[in-house]
C-alpha cells in the first residue's frame, strides 16, 4: 500500500489542491467509493465524477482537471459533502478547482466563470447585487440570444415590482473597496 | 429577543415577499430584527468560484457591523445564511484565515472576532426558541385541509448539519404540522434547485425543477413552501419555461413558508407580500378559506 504521505509527495497537484482548500489534507482519504458522484444532482453532465477527478488530481494530472467541465456542474449543494464516508470537503475542492482553472485560464465549456465574473464585478461596484444589471451584461456578452427568450419572464419580474432598473449602491461603498483591494494585496489574486 | 436582521440582496427586490412576510411575522412573534446598518451582498457561490480570501472578506464586513449588544443573526436567506456562516467557522477553524480576513477588515477600519455573532435561521428560531406551544397560541387561522410541501433545498441543511437532518430536514414539517396543516411526505424536500444553473445551462436547471414540482403534484400538494429566495425564483418564475419545455402543465403556487405562517397567524393577505409570485397563490389560498368556512357552517 502507498504512504498517503508519498503519495501527496508524488503529485505536486494534490499538494496544490490540499494547500488551497480549507480541510483540503482530507482528499488523500478518498476511498474511490462514488458516493458524491451518484448524489450528484447533476453528475450525468460531468466529464468525471468527483471520484475520478481526486484519481487523476492523485496522478497529477493538472491540466486534464483543470479544463474539464465537471467543477462547473457543481451548484453547491454539498449532498455530496454530506454523504462522503471520509468526511473530505468536496465542495469546497470544487470552489478551488474553480478559482485555479480561472487562475490558468482554463476554464472552458462553461458560462459559470463569466457569470461568476459578472456577478462579483456588480458587488465591487455598488456592494449590492444587481439583478437587471447583472441578467444584462452576462445574457448580451455571453448568450444574447436567450437575452430574447428571457425579456417576457423579465417583464413579467418587473411587473410584480420584482426588478429594479437602477442599481442600489450602499453608503461604505468606499470602505468595502478598501476591503476588497485589501484582500486581492494579501491573496494575490488578480 | 433582539436579533440582527441581514435581509440580503434577493429580499431586496426579487423577494421583498420574503422580506414583508418575515417581518410581519418576526413581530407578531416579538423577534425584535434590527437590520444591519449598511450590510452589502454577500457574494453568493460567485465570490469563492474566484477568490476565497476576497470572499471571505466581503461576507465579515457585515459580521463586524453587527451591533455590539447583539449576539444572534437572523439570515432569511438560505445562501446568505450559509456564507455568514461558513466565514465565521473559516476563521474560527483557522488563526491564518482569521488575521488575513481581519487585516483585510482593518483597510477598512474594521474588525471581527469569530464566534462572536451567532447566525441563525429565522425557522430554527421559531422552531427552537419559540417553539411549539408559543406558536400554537398564535394560530387563528389553523390551516386544516391545506396540503403543503415543504421545500429547504441544500444550503441551509448542508453542510452546516447541526440545524437539522441534512438529507431529510424536519423542522418546517413540525411546524406546519403544529399549524394544523397536511404535511405532505415530499422526498425531494432537501434536493436542489439547480441554483444558479437556469442562466447558465436550462436543460440541466429544468430537469431539477421538473423533479422538484413533479414530486410535490404526485403527494397532491396545493402549494410548496420555500425558505430560500433562489429556490423559490427558480421553481416560481421559471415554472413557465418548464412547462414549455417538457411540454408539462404545472400551474403550483411556490410561496415563502413565512407566507403563509402570517395567514394561520391571522396577519391580512396584502401585508405578507402576496401577489408578487408568478404562480398565483392567492386564488388557491381563497379557495381554501371557502372550503374552511363551508366545513364550519
Amino acid at each position: 500500500m502507498i504512504d498517503t504521505a508519498e503519495r501527496a509527495h508524488s503529485s505536486s497537484f494534490l499538494r496544490e489542491v490540499i494547500r488551497e482548500t480549507p480541510g483540503g489534507e482530507r482528499i488523500i482519504h478518498c476511498l474511490q467509493c462514488g458516493s458524491c458522484g451518484g448524489s450528484c444532482p447533476n453528475g450525468p453532465d460531468m466529464q468525471y465524477t468527483p471520484r475520478t477527478l481526486f484519481a487523476m488530481i492523485n496522478s497529477n494530472k493538472r491540466t486534464e482537471v483543470l479544463s474539464s467541465n465537471t467543477m462547473w456542474c457543481c451548484v453547491s449543494c454539498y449532498l455530496c459533502t454530506t454523504r462522503c464516508p471520509q468526511s473530505i470537503p468536496i465542495t469546497d475542492i470544487m470552489y478551488c478547482l474553480k478559482r485555479l482553472a480561472i487562475r490558468e485560464g482554463l476554464a472552458k465549456d462553461s458560462d459559470a466563470p463569466a457569470l461568476a465574473k459578472t456577478f462579483t464585478g456588480l458587488l465591487d461596484r455598488y456592494g449590492r447585487s444587481f439583478e437587471l444589471g447583472l441578467a444584462s451584461r452576462f445574457y448580451l456578452f455571453n448568450k444574447p440570444l436567450a437575452l430574447l427568450r428571457m425579456g417576457p419572464l423579465g417583464l413579467s419580474m418587473f411587473t410584480r415590482g420584482r426588478m429594479s432598473l437602477v442599481p442600489k449602491k450602499i453608503k461604505g461603498i468606499e470602505q468595502l473597496q478598501a476591503i476588497i483591494k485589501k484582500a486581492r494585496q494579501v491573496g494575490g489574486a488578480s | 429577543m433582539k436579533y440582527a436582521y441581514y435581509p440580503g440582496c434577493s429580499l431586496e427586490v426579487n423577494s421583498a415577499a420574503y422580506d414583508i412576510s418575515v417581518r410581519a411575522v418576526a413581530q407578531l412573534l416579538s423577534i425584535e430584527l434590527q437590520e444591519i446598518d449598511d450590510w452589502n451582498c454577500c457574494g453568493a457561490t460567485e465570490y469563492f468560484s474566484q477568490d476565497e480570501l476576497t470572499a471571505c472578506a466581503v461576507i465579515a464586513r457585515n459580521l463586524a457591523l453587527v451591533d455590539d449588544k447583539v449576539e444572534q443573526l437572523i439570515a432569511p436567506c438560505a445562501a446568505c445564511f450559509l456564507n455568514l456562516k461558513k466565514t465565521d467557522k473559516l476563521m474560527s477553524d483557522s488563526a491564518e484565515m482569521n488575521g488575513r480576513v481581519n487585516t483585510c477588515l482593518a483597510a477598512g477600519g474594521l474588525s471581527y472576532r469569530p464566534g462572536r455573532v451567532l447566525v441563525r435561521h429565522l425557522l430554527d428560531v421559531i422552531h427552537g426558541d419559540i417553539g411549539e406551544a408559543a406558536v400554537r397560541d398564535k394560530v387563528v387561522r389553523p390551516l386544516t385541509g391545506l396540503r403543503v410541501a415543504p421545500y429547504y433545498g441544500c444550503q441551509w441543511v448542508r453542510p452546516m448539519s447541526d440545524v437539522d437532518n441534512p438529507e431529510y430536514p424536519m423542522k418546517m414539517d413540525d411546524l406546519f404540522t403544529w399549524l394544523g396543516a397536511e404535511v405532505v411526505d415530499y422526498p425531494v424536500k432537501a434536493h436542489c434547485c439547480g441554483g444558479h444553473m437556469t442562466q447558465i445551462s436550462e436543460p440541466q436547471a429544468f430537469e431539477l425543477i421538473r423533479r422538484l414540482l413533479q414530486s410535490a403534484v404526485d403527494a397532491r400538494a396545493d402549494m410548496i413552501l420555500c425558505m430560500c429566495p433562489m429556490c423559490q425564483l427558480n421553481l416560481d418564475a421559471y415554472q413557465g419555461r418548464v412547462n414549455g419545455h417538457f411540454g408539462a402543465e404545472f400551474k403550483l403556487p411556490i410561496i415563502f413558508f413565512t407566507q403563509l405562517l402570517g395567514i394561520a397567524f391571522g396577519i391580512a393577505p396584502e401585508q405578507l407580500g402576496f401577489g408578487k409570485e408568478i404562480v398565483a397563490a392567492l386564488p388557491v389560498i381563497k379557495a381554501w378559506l371557502g372550503r374552511a368556512a363551508a366545513a364550519v357552517a
